[in-house]
């Protein structure tokens, strides 16, 4: 049986655009056909805005990849159509166990959060996701949304313009040049579009290796977390255990920085390892392996006139937390609303900025939580190791050390805290919606909030009196009339009002708090709308 | 903000330093520098405050402000 991952999934066909007199000026050109370059076309192709997707390649990835994905991404995922197959086919867990040595310190239940549609984490395949995704371009084609996917479309030289890119394709049957409005380069953490343009990353470097392999088995681990530090199958060294899909169980082997890769990587030297680790006598065959390398930075600026850079392309963090895809998606859904209004007249060209404002707030805040557990779990210097085990020791006897063990904090999204596009809080109200937050889901008498919410601004009433439409500048915010009364479990009310008795929230189309208030106030509004699409930056 | 205690505040002062010494004895060098790591976390666990913490650090390091 062929995988998923051997097959053509968007193979090279001839676009008219090779054979026009001039170059072809499209609305948007995304770079790079994986998870972040996907999800940025569906996003813009759902807004109506026309996209063509350039990639070098014509398969999905190949091996498990980016294997966690977290709430948030699932929730942005829903928006764009995919987030239902990701939950089907993925794997649910919260136990995770953490080893040290040759024993079990202790074991945690991640015991998520009631009253949310999506689980706090599932486990699934790369190949999938970008399959299911695909497969929405596929459905979004079939209903007439201008997007495109080209495969073996390999960028070969970029030139910036004040008002638009123009590109130059590579193809099998030739080079020919297209040009855009706005590019947005998802190529990746080797981003060919970024050398191109002579930039590079900054910020803390820090290398590693790890040895990655999908294993097949039929095994009867349960579906946990398990991590390992310093174990006799890995001395000195760290790792990890994930069950995926179809029985195929992601392992994570840390193998330090000095290592020849093409000998880690023979199968004589990975089978004698994953034995060690798995037992003796467990029967497994491997399906991928690979080396992965990674270093914890980001450019310095995301946005470079009408090139921008999503993903990987503009930020790597090591792999403890799950933040490299996860975050990728927050770039995008953070980008596509605001090039959609760009794109519309609707607002200026700087609020684009605010993308490298808000953005650039995420990736050092993944970055920071990436370094400390990368600090953790490879000691730097004798005494950082001494304190790192005196802390897995004591976490096998006391549950105050458990805290300080660092093996991955699991992404969260982030608060836009300080954004220009926040208005100042003006409620009373619970810390986790104040203004720059993401929304967070709760259950309602019928369904969940964050599915009514959609992806355009909304007016959130709960217990407050607001006109059904505003109108300011162009944008459009429709009200959610919620009431306390149809809140069965009573979560609207801790999560979005706390104390207070009513609350109204603007709620930008990614789903994060512009400004909130306990009672509908029109002009506050009107300025908190202009606030939140870059057309006003002094405080009120 | 409290302050940091750091004047005399440990009652009979040389049995406790003689139960500190004690408990290294016989230890080597890891296993003292274990001990002493493991020690300071649970100490720093039952201050909990942050502010404490940091001037403990900071006195600590004999270092005048």
């Amino acid at each position: 049986m062929s995988k998923i991952f051997e097959v053509p999934l968007y193979a090279y066909e001839r676009s008219p655009d090779q054979d026009a007199p001039a170059p072809v000026r499209h609305k948007v050109i995304v770079v790079g056909a994986g998870p972040i370059g996907l999800a940025a076309a569906i996003d813009l192709a759902q807004q109506g805005v026309e996209v063509v997707v350039l990639d070098d390649n014509d398969k999905v990835s190949f091996g498990s990849r980016a294997v966690c994905y977290a709430k948030r991404p699932l929730e942005i995922l829903d928006r764009l159509g995919c987030g239902q197959p990701m939950v089907d086919k993925g794997v649910e867990w919260n136990i995770g166990k953490v080893f040290f040595n040759d024993r079990q310190v202790y074991e945690f239940n991640l015991l998520p959060e009631e009253g949310h549609q999506r689980p706090a984490f599932i486990n699934l395949q790369q190949y999938y996701f970008e399959e299911y995704l695909v497969n929405r371009v596929r459905e979004l084609q079939a209903e007439g949304a201008p997007i495109e996917i080209r495969g073996r479309n390999k960028v070969e030289a970029i030139g910036t313009h004040p008002d638009h890119v123009k590109v130059e394709v590579d193809t099998p049957e030739g080079a020919y040049t297209v040009e855009a409005d706005w590019l947005i380069a998802c190529d990746g953490a080797g981003s060919p579009i970024r050398s191109m343009l002579g930039l590079d990353f900054v910020g803390r470097v820090f290398e590693d290796n790890f040895l990655i392999a999908d294993v097949i088995m039929e095994a009867d681990f349960p579906t946990e977390r398990w991590f390992w530090f310093d174990p006799p199958f890995n001395r000195g060294q760290s790792a990890l255990l994930h069950k995926q899909p179809d029985n195929v169980w992601r392992i994570d082997l840390q193998l330090g920085w000095d290592i020849d890769k093409e000998r880690e990587k023979r199968p004589e030297n990975v089978i004698p390892r994953l034995k060690a680790m798995l037992g003796e006598d467990v029967q497994f065959e491997l399906e991928w392996v690979s080396i992965y390398t990674f270093q914890c930075r980001r450019m310095e600026k995301f946005r470079h006139g009408r090139v921008i850079f999503a993903g990987d392309a503009a930020h790597q963090v090591s792999p403890f937390g799950a933040r490299g895809a996860n975050s990728g998606l927050q770039d995008t859904d953070n980008l596509c609303w605001k090039l959609k209004l760009v794109l519309d007249g609707k607002a200026p060209e700087s609020l684009l900025d605010s993308y490298d404002y808000e953005r650039i707030h995420g990736a050092d805040e993944n970055i920071l939580n990436s370094t400390r557990s990368t600090d953790f779990i490879t000691p730097k210097s004798d005494m950082s190791r001494i304190l790192r085990d005196a802390v897995l020791d004591l976490s096998e006897h006391y549950e105050f050390a458990r805290p300080l063990v660092n093996s991955g904090r699991l992404s969260v999204p982030c608060t836009y805290d300080g954004s220009p596009l926040n208005s100042a809080d003006a409620l009373d109200g619970p810390e986790r919606t104040r203004p720059g937050s993401p929304c967070p889901d709760a259950p309602l008498e019928d369904g969940f909030l964050l599915p009514r919410l959609g992806g355009k601004f909304t007016l959130l009433t709960i217990d407050a009196d607001a006109p059904d439409v505003i109108e300011e500048d162009g944008i459009e915010v429709t009200r959610l009339a919620l009431s306390v009364k149809d809140d069965p479990t009573q979560e609207l009310k801790r999560r979005y009002l706390g104390e207070a008795e009513s609350a109204v929230y603007l709620i930008r189309p990614d789903q994060h708090v512009a400004a909130r208030s306990p009672s509908f106030d029109e002009q506050s509004i009107r300025h908190a709308i202009r606030r939140a699409t870059g057309k006003e930056h002094a405080n009120v | 903000m409290s302050d940091l205690i750091l004047t005399p505040n440990i009652d009979t002062p040389d049995d406790f330093y003689a139960v500190l010494l004690a408990a290294h004895e016989g230890l080597g060098k890891d296993e003292s520098d274990a001990l002493n790591a493991r020690l300071v976390l649970v100490l720093a666990n039952h201050i909990g405050d942050r502010s404490i913490l940091s001037q403990a650090l900071k006195a600590a390091a004999l270092k005048q402000e």
